[in-house]
């Protein structure tokens, strides 16, 4: 009798972890203590007594907060279940998340930006003490300025979107310093462009003017010459955009901009099928933002921290949020005097410790090492391309027969048209497969829609499984269509029944608000 | 890479060359070069970019990296008085565990099935935060604490349809210039002066100020000079009268002991949670909270994520999701409110941990302790020559304003002194309040010994002599 075990499926029989596990406060036991705080010195105590019974009585806590009583263990357990039953680049092809740009976070910048010398560091010390840290900001300003051919850089926007904020304000300030504020209120856009720019421009006081793609799937420059004008304050747009494709005429859309008297924004929070390719500067770009935790590799930290930078010719720069990181020939220094600046953006110099990350992921790759990342993104991206319009049922609308950089926003409209299976239950699916797809693709210009992004850090290996999965799952879709309506079936939880989130009756985003909208409130 | 001898990048596994190429013969295209083409040859880079020789090996890595972090001097490294918005607090090692385990670290955006931990973890930092402040409704962590209040703000005026509003001047200026910026163009800002002696805010200046235009008072418990605004429910009521709301912007650490404001009243409580576990990391550790009472007009107006708790289709599972998405600009982009995107919510998991070890006992514990740290620092230092504790009567937390006035020497050259011998003196804050003279902002946390407090009352008579 053979003893020979075969060989695994090519889809992966996945389960993930289903630990059952408690709300926090169920798992309470009166009395327990998950750390201890330092004793305050008797000498302390005796001299000054107890402080906080001096509070007058409405500013003193009465009642002490409803939180769980744990010992330590049970804390770290409840949390390390948690863990399990979330998926991170660590564990999945998370090739999923189109324009989020999930790529192998190194474990070795992991190790620098969890070191004493960088955690212990408070904002205000004195700058001879933090020499090291702004320096590592002072040569990633130059990384990005170098990859952008931009002439100053700033990280303080915790983000992307504060980045996209921070540009429009600049712009603002730009706009005002020539006193034609007033008269510049609209904001031009691409509809393919990240929705924050909108969201930014509007948040900022624009009317924001969004600009749909043409027939090839090309932003329209009829339509955007259409839309400019002397109220024209600037345009805000991705490139490539959210359907993987370049616009050829960016250069002509810049011009137009200009030639109005407005100022253009590269968003490339997702820059990364074109590093060392193509750069802001040779487009004419007055301003760009890179996402240190998409192209530059720092982790997503389940949505942040992550970070901003943003990105202005020196035309820009007097507008620039203090203090910017300079160097006088021998010492690095944090300049505070840009007397037109916006001011502050956050409360500090951003997120410092991703800055870090980014410098090191940087070092380790050097110039042909990024130009390596964005070649084989857009391999990755090709291949996958071809794969998948293997699979019956879908499509990659506009720009037919054409190649793409490094996303992809399919439709799965056939096999919808077909089957009656959507391409949200389609992503759900995925999930008993160990990877993910996410569903939100607002606006749903694209029909049914699944966006993917195979970064370089996944193997050919890794696309194939990616694809056999679809695969499979579109196979289900005509055969057993209510196998994939019901997923998910190996997750850690079932079909979620949402529509208690939409009503202000139902809805709990505590769990005091549940208890009580439950009828369960305790005493 | 050199075509005799190609890097294969531990980064890029389809680096390798029969890889790629046969991934390119499948998609048949003769090169990568193809799948440029339409970017316009005036707009390709010719040539790679300048950049630094990369250290390909890890060790050679570890070796530069180390050696620029070596050049910076710590807090720990040294004895450390700096607050001023970010705190050096004791972060428990479990925080630290649960925030570098993969799973958590490097997910983003996962659906509520396959990032069931990142729903539930972040529901629970919610809910605990809820218990913390009185209040039902507490946001998924935006930027920081200087977004949480902006954003708050410009909650209130949508709230009230209203465009003013009233900000306690010991505000640090730093979050002003935050405020002038991002509440441009609609929100006019009004600053209302406090007591000199008392360091809260001038009630007969807000009496004089506020009004029907206004939408919202805004003031900091403790404020940024470190007092404790024992006028809170006269400035809450002061602003309902008037149909303002108020908002109020805490340092959560120190709810085990002061009142949370929804207790007083207030509509609207943001803050940052640097606090609650997270080291300093140079600033690079803020998280923002929002939390309001659980009603529709409010709930409506955050542009955040609010991840809610729901039945899935098997009895006894907790199912999560997004409550009231279509209001965030994911779902309605400019039609949203604000903006929502990437901000803390790594920070906001390890919050809810901190939370959880240290329970209601270790948070009145620890806001007691620091209370009464801060009170023997205050009266220690009070008593060397020349130097004084401003607002000395009032109630403070953690921080307190020291004044160099009745020495020589200005708060940069006592600064400089003390750095010398290895102590970071408080914030310098005779530029951002003049009016204060050469003073600075100390803070004393549970970090801080009554050995490391004696050490810098003795150092700073030394060097103000």
């Amino acid at each position: 009798m053979s003893t020979a075990i075969s060989k695994k499926p090519t889809v992966r029989r996945f389960h993930q972890a289903r630990w059952d596990e408690a709300i926090i406060f169920e798992l309470s036991q009166s009395g327990q203590r998950g750390i201890l705080v330092p004793e305050v010195e008797k000498e302390i105590q005796a001299q000054v007594g107890d402080a906080a019974a001096k509070l007058p009585k409405n500013m003193r806590r009465t009642t002490p907060p409803k939180l769980p009583e744990m010992s330590q263990l049970h804390v770290l357990r409840h949390y390390s279940r948690l863990s399990q039953e979330n998926l991170g680049v660590d564990l999945n092809t998370d090739i999923g998340q189109g324009t989020c740009t999930m790529k192998y976070s190194p474990k070795v910048n992991e190790k620098f930006a969890r070191s004493p010398k960088m955690i212990d560091l408070h904002p205000y010390q004195d700058e001879a003490t933090v020499q090291g840290i702004l320096e590592v900001i002072y040569r990633l300003e130059g990384f990005l300025k170098e990859i952008s051919g931009l002439d100053r850089f700033t990280f303080q926007p915790a983000a992307g979107s504060a980045a996209i904020y921070a540009n429009v304000s600049m712009m603002r300030a730009y706009h005002e310093s020539r006193g034609e504020s007033e008269h510049r209120d609209e904001m031009i856009t691409t509809i393919f462009s990240h929705p924050s720019n909108a969201a930014c421009a509007k948040t900022a006081g624009y009317k924001v003017i969004t600009l749909y793609p043409d027939e090839d799937g090309y932003p329209s420059l009829e339509a955007l010459k259409a839309a400019v004008s002397e109220r024209t304050a600037g345009l805000l747009v991705t490139n490539p955009e959210d359907t993987g494709i370049f616009n050829p005429r960016i250069e002509e859309f810049v011009r137009t901009v200009h030639d109005a008297g407005g100022l253009c924004a590269y968003d490339q929070a997702n820059a990364n099928g074109i590093l060392g390719i193509t750069r802001a500067k040779e487009a004419g770009f007055d301003l760009c933002h890179f996402n240190l935790h998409k192209t530059f590799s720092t982790p997503h930290g389940c949505g942040g921290p992550a970070a901003g930078a943003s990105g202005v010719t020196n035309e820009l720069a007097p507008f620039m949020p203090v203090p910017i990181i300079d160097f006088d020939g021998d010492r690095f220094f944090l300049n505070h005097d840009l007397p037109d600046s916006i001011g502050k953006i956050g409360p500090f110099y951003g997120v410092a410790q991703n800055m870090l990350r980014a410098y090191a992921w940087i070092m380790s790759l050097g110039a042909e090492g990024l130009r390596e990342v964005a070649e084989v993104a857009v391999l990755n991206n090709n291949y996958l391309l071809q794969k998948v319009l293997e699979i019956r049922g879908t499509s990659a609308p506009y720009a037919e027969g054409k190649r793409r950089i490094e996303q992809v926003r399919y439709s799965w409209e056939k096999l919808a048209d077909d089957t009656g299976v959507h391409s949200e239950e389609i992503g759900l699916r995925v999930a008993d497969f160990g990877t993910h797809y996410w569903t939100s693709h607002h606006p749903y210009i694209v029909p049914e829609p699944m966006t993917l992004e195979p970064t370089e850090s996944y193997s050919k290996a890794d696309l194939d499984e990616y694809a056999a999965i679809l695969a499979h799952i579109a196979e289900e879709a005509y055969e057993s269509p209510e196998i994939v309506k019901n997923a998910p079936h190996n997750s850690t939880v079932h079909k979620t029944k949402h529509e208690s989130l939409d009503d202000p009756e139902t809805w709990a985003v505590t769990w005091r608000a549940y208890l009580r909208k439950t009828g369960q409130e305790t005493p | 890479m050199s075509e005799e001898n190609p890097i294969i990048h531990p980064y890029i596994p389809n680096s390798e060359p029969s890889v790629k190429a046969e991934m390119l013969r499948e998609v048949g295209a003769a090169s990568i070069e193809e799948f440029y083409e339409d970017i316009p040859e005036k707009l390709r880079l010719k040539g790679y970019l300048d950049l630094p020789e990369p250290l390909l090996s890890e060790h050679q890595l570890v070796q530069h990296v180390e050696g620029l972090l070596a050049k910076n001097r710590t807090a720990r490294e040294n004895l450390s008085f700096l607050g001023a918005g970010c705190y050096q607090h004791h972060v428990p090692a479990v925080c630290d565990e649960i925030n570098s385990r993969g799973e958590f670290l490097t997910a983003y955006a996962g659906e509520p099935y396959d990032d069931h931990g990142r729903f539930q973890a972040l529901f629970e930092y919610q809910s605990m935060m809820g218990e913390l402040l009185n209040m039902d409704v507490v946001n998924v962590p935006t930027y920081d604490g200087f977004q949480a209040s902006a954003t708050s703000l410009r909650m209130a005026a949508r709230i009230t349809g209203r465009k003013r509003v009233l900000i306690c001047r010991t505000t640090s200026s730093n979050k002003l210039s935050k405020f002038k910026d991002y509440l441009k163009p609609e929100i006019e800002i009004n600053l209302v002066d406090y007591g000199m002696e008392t360091g809260m805010l001038d009630l007969e200046v807000l009496k004089e100020k506020i009004g029907d235009e206004i939408a919202a008072v805004y003031f900091e418990v403790p404020s940024y000079l470190g007092c404790i605004d024992t006028q809170a429910e006269q400035i809450v009521e002061l602003a309902h009268q008037s149909g303002a709301l108020c908002v109020v912007s805490v340092d959560p650490i120190s709810l085990g002991v002061l009142n949370p404001p929804s207790e007083y009243g207030a509509d609207i409580v943001c803050g940052d949670i640097q606090s609650l576990g997270m080291h300093m990391q140079f600033g690079g550790g803020q998280a923002g909270f929002i939390a309001t009472r659980d009603e529709e007009s409010f709930v409506m107006e955050y542009p955040s994520r609010l991840f809610g708790v729901a039945p899935t289709i098997v009895e006894g599972e907790y199912g999560f999701g997004d409550v009231a998405y279509e209001r965030t600009s994911f779902a309605k982009r400019e039609g949203g409110v604000e903006w929502v995107g990437t901000a803390s919510a790594l920070w906001g998991i390890t919050a809810g941990v901190y939370l959880a070890l240290m329970g209601p006992q270790g948070m009145r514990e620890i806001g007691e302790g620091i209370m009464q740290r801060t009170q023997y620092a205050m009266e220690e230092i009070t008593q060397i020559d020349g130097i004084g504790v401003l607002f000395f009567g009032s109630h403070h937390f953690k921080e307190f304003v020291v004044n160099f006035d009745g020495t020589s020497k200005t708060v940069r050259e006592v600064n400089q002194d003390l750095l010398a011998r290895g102590i970071f003196g408080g914030k310098d804050i005779s530029l951002e309040f003049p009016e204060l003279g050469q003073s600075c902002l100390y803070c004393v946390t549970e970090v801080h010994t009554k050995a490391d407090i004696d050490r810098l009352v003795d150092t700073l008579e030394e060097v103000t002599k």
